[in-house]
């Protein structure tokens, strides 16, 4: 029996103990004897979140392929062990070997949302190890941080004394290698650091320094040292096909958000959507080869025993060999007695066709992302999807026995108007209509249309990053507008509205954009009990309000300012490819509402090309 | 189509697994294992299986029991070689039995007794002189309990559901009535006996292990129980 960090008391006095237990099957043990790097690798949310992220199980299993490291998964404990382990000092551990993180060698934490902030502060108070990396010793771990939230990195440099900027397949390797080195020579922490910024991609905030103008903000950016990158090369696997790539994802005992196979189709997007950070930062799209697909499938399936299979990627509906490779799933899928998920696909006619052979029509329901109501706001996103699309594909999906669909739209945008906003109840009346035009003996009862807003947030590296977000007091009111409109339809009782809450989004707007200042508030909201911020239940925006008080930070400067064309933005060091100059001219088109077409249709010069490959390349033969 | 009666254990860490995860845990398993199963028709096939008794979480068991049907027959030896090999050894496959259609293919209605042994935790025993009032306890014609209810509490008479009993050294074993006509919990017993000595409940005091599940084939009224494994036959092939 492995031992476990929590006494049998505390196990069954918490929620699902199987959280903390570990020794999942294909989870992996070694012999601390034979490894010489240990690896704390940090979801800051719960397990059951955690374990549904496929990067994690990427990483997890590249790590862990080499001998000399040991990679063990650690997630946010939830709010009843925390309580426990601040009460009795119980230092915060990892899975599979139970062993306090303090002693590893690495705490890695990936950063998917802005909302676990509070979170990567509690799961290093927890391990014990001190909240600043300026107050850490060299018997500390050294923390490191890497996913989508790490393109700006700034809120958070003071908790991290490194960050992995892109996609993670890349210079673990040589972090790996001169961290080993660097023990051997017995070489300082800070000289493991200096040394660790010269591999590309690899950040160390505390060596640049920063300076701010009156008006708040950046005057500069720049290394203390001359031998110090000041410019940082994201991180980007160009052969995506002969990438790792987990061959026995680990199976948790509990039940979890995403309880399946997952298949990464391709990296990327082609269509650029203005508001889409993935869409950016991702670039050049790269597709997986399809023989590497169908082995992966095949061999997960096996390993894990899963009963279900999804495809994942920004727009599956864009890989080029969708056709071949659904045929092989499903035929596969029926042999095993496997379900098929096909997310993120257009409704067209090969969709529906796909997903009437893998799905009860009658019960599932279809996705459609406008986005935005009016064709005008459709423009100024680039989401290249007509009204006449969106009504063709409702259409045939009625006619093809769906009558549940579900609608996603974000208010909030730049140059949105109240027309536009009204526009969203007017398109989904127009959806339901479709429905009533058929005969009766085809319709099955009412049909369900469920609209769902969600709150804009411009984000870094997007030609949004130049939007001011809105008063707190307006976003509510957009829903309202579209509520009240909704009800004002013909189809109103076909229709239901679900929004978001309102005040969360300026605080993710605040850490989505923020600069090197804004630690000192998650720091203050963290010690006045924030944690779990992205749980409707925990979530409490006077506690940020007071932080900003007491830090005396202005949120307006990081929510509602505008920001001059030529500001230095706190992430303009990250250099992703796609230029400064490309995002502020789709800026410009977006206020003309003029529309940029996609990768395949015509290049449009975004500065991906750099990477030589990817859907670059494939254009032209 | 070949019924069988999978028998397992659960143990040390697997304590923590909830039934619908050990019921999660077996269908993953026995894909891993490339059992060929029977499944439900329709869009999302289930596989056909059913579980004897539920085990509260935190409790261990030898004899833990789950009936499913083979398309493809396999022999008992290598059907637990291929399980244990794709699962854990803390949830080991230990029988694995063809069941004769009727009566006794259905593991869920058959459950009519249980056997349980029950040991303080560490540090978590009572006063040396707990164990002198056994006797004397199970002596009783009637061992009155309150029982609560989803609406009301009731006195419920626990003795006739208690079989046998016996106490070696610190361990306490018990034979209880189980399934869904009446089914009387382990801890019941030894809160219900501690109570009456004056010592105050503890929920994390016992450390409970089942060590047997049986069905009830007693023609004539009187009882005789046989385990659910016995009920069934090995498959050689």
């Amino acid at each position: 029996m492995r031992k476990l960090a929590l006494r049998d008391e505390i196990l069954l006095s918490v929620e699902k103990p199987a959280r903390y237990i570990g020794g999942e099957i294909n989870s992996v043990v070694k012999n601390i004897a034979d490894i010489s790097l240990r690896f704390a690798f940090v979801f800051p949310d719960v397990y059951e979140i955690g374990m549904s992220h496929l990067g994690m199980q990427i990483l997890y299993d590249m790590f862990n392929r080499r001998e000399d490291v040991w990679c063990e998964r650690v997630f946010s404990p939830w709010v009843d062990l925390d309580k426990i382990m601040r009460e009795q000092k119980i230092p915060l551990f990892a899975l599979e070997s139970q062993d306090p993180i303090r002693d590893f060698d690495f705490i890695g934490v990936t950063l998917q949302y802005e909302l676990c902030y509070s979170n990567v502060l509690q799961i290093l108070d927890l391990a014990q190890v001190p909240l600043l990396a300026a107050d850490r010793c060299e018997s500390d771990p050294i923390v490191i941080g890497g996913g989508p939230c790490a393109y700006n990195p700034e809120p958070l440099a003071a908790f991290f004394d490194l960050f992995y900027i892109g996609e993670g397949e890349t210079v673990y390797d040589e972090l790996f290698d001169l961290y080993e080195q660097c023990r051997a020579e017995q070489a300082p922490r800070d000289d493991f650091l200096r040394r660790a910024s010269k591999i590309p991609g690899i950040y160390v905030p505390s060596l640049y320094a920063v300076t701010y103008r009156e008006d708040g903000t950046i005057a500069s950016f720049l290394p203390k040292e001359p031998d110090v990158p000041a410019v940082i090369e994201k991180q980007v696997v160009m052969d995506l096909s002969s990438a790792p790539y987990p061959e026995k994802p680990v199976v948790p005992y509990m039940k979890v958000t995403q309880d399946r196979v997952v298949l990464e189709i391709q990296r990327g997007c082609i269509r650029g959507c203005r508001f889409c950070q993935a869409g950016m930062i991702y670039r050049p799209t790269r597709e997986r080869s399809l023989d590497s697909l169908k082995e992966h499938a095949s061999r997960m399936l096996s390993a894990t025993g899963h009963e279900e299979i999804s495809l994942s990627s920004l727009s599956s509906s864009d890989y080029s060999e969708l056709g071949e490779l659904v045929g092989f799933l499903m035929e596969e899928c029926q042999s095993r007695k496997i379900n098929i998920s096909l997310p993120s696909l257009r409704i067209d006619s090969f969709s529906l066709d796909v997903m009437s052979k893998v799905q009860d029509v009658r019960k599932s329901s279809l996705t459609f992302a406008p986005e935005a109501g009016s064709q005008r706001m459709r423009d100024v996103i680039n989401k290249g999807l007509t009204e006449e699309v969106i009504l063709q594909g409702a259409s045939e999906a009625f006619r093809g026995g769906w009558n549940k669909v579900k609608l996603y739209f974000m208010l909030g945008l730049p140059y949105e108007t109240d027309p536009d906003r009204r526009a969203i109840a007017h398109l989904a009346d127009a959806i339901a209509r479709k429905y009533y035009e058929l005969p009766k003996e085809e319709r099955n009862g009412k049909c369900q249309i469920t609209v769902s807003t969600s709150f804009f947030v411009p984000k870094p590296f997007t030609p949004f990053q130049w939007a001011s977000m809105h008063p707190a007091g307006d976003y509510l009111g957009f829903a309202k507008t579209v509520n009240h409109e909704i009800k004002e339809t013909l189809n109103h009782k076909s229709i239901r509205y679900n929004w978001h809450q309102a005040d969360v989004t300026l605080l993710e707007g605040v850490f989505a954009r923020g600069d090197r200042r804004v630690a000192s508030v998650i720091l203050d909201a963290y010690r006045h009990g924030a944690l779990y911020d992205a749980w409707t239940e925990f979530w409490n925006y006077d506690r940020y309000l007071d932080a900003f008080a007491r830090t005396g930070l202005d949120m307006d400067f990081y929510t509602t300012r505008e920001r001059g064309e030529d500001e230095i933005f706190p992430w303009d060091f990250i250099h992703i490819g796609v230029t400064k100059q490309f995002l502020k001219k789709e800026w410009q088109k977006a206020k003309e509402a003029s529309v940029t077409p996609n990768c395949r249709q015509k290049c449009s010069g975004c500065g991906a090309g750099c990477y030589g490959g990817g859907v670059c390349v494939e254009s032209k033969g | 189509m070949l019924k069988v009666r999978v028998r397992f254990s659960k143990k040390g860490n697997m304590k923590f697994i909830g039934h619908l995860d050990v019921m999660r845990y077996f269908q993953k398993t026995i894909r891993r294992a490339g059992l060929d199963v029977t499944y439900t028709e329709g869009f999302s096939p289930h596989m056909i299986m059913s579980f004897a008794s539920p085990l509260g979480t935190g409790l261990t068991s030898d004899a833990e029991y789950m009936d499913m049907e083979l398309q493809t027959p396999v022999s008992s030896k290598e059907a637990i070689e291929r399980l244990n090999q794709a699962g854990t050894e803390e949830l080991l496959v230990t029988g694995f039995v063809r069941i004769p259609e009727g009566r006794a293919d259905k593991a869920m209605t058959l459950v009519a007794a249980a056997d349980y042994t029950l040991r303080f935790r560490k540090g978590r025993m009572p006063e040396p002189d707990w164990k002198s009032g056994f006797s004397s306890f199970f002596a009783q014609e009637h061992i009155p309990v309150m029982k609560k209810t989803k609406r009301s509490e009731k006195e419920v008479d626990i003795r006739p559901m208690i079989y046998e009993w016996f106490l070696d050294e610190d361990t306490l074993f018990l034979q209880l009535a189980a399934g869904s006509v009446e089914n009387l919990k382990p801890e019941l017993v030894l809160d219900t006996y501690l109570d009456a000595l004056g010592v105050p409940s503890d929920p994390f005091a016992y450390e409970i292990n089942r060590r047997e599940i049986y069905a009830d084939i007693g023609t004539d009224g009187s009882r005789h129980l046989k385990s659910l494994y016995d009920l069934g036959t090995e498959i050689v092939l």
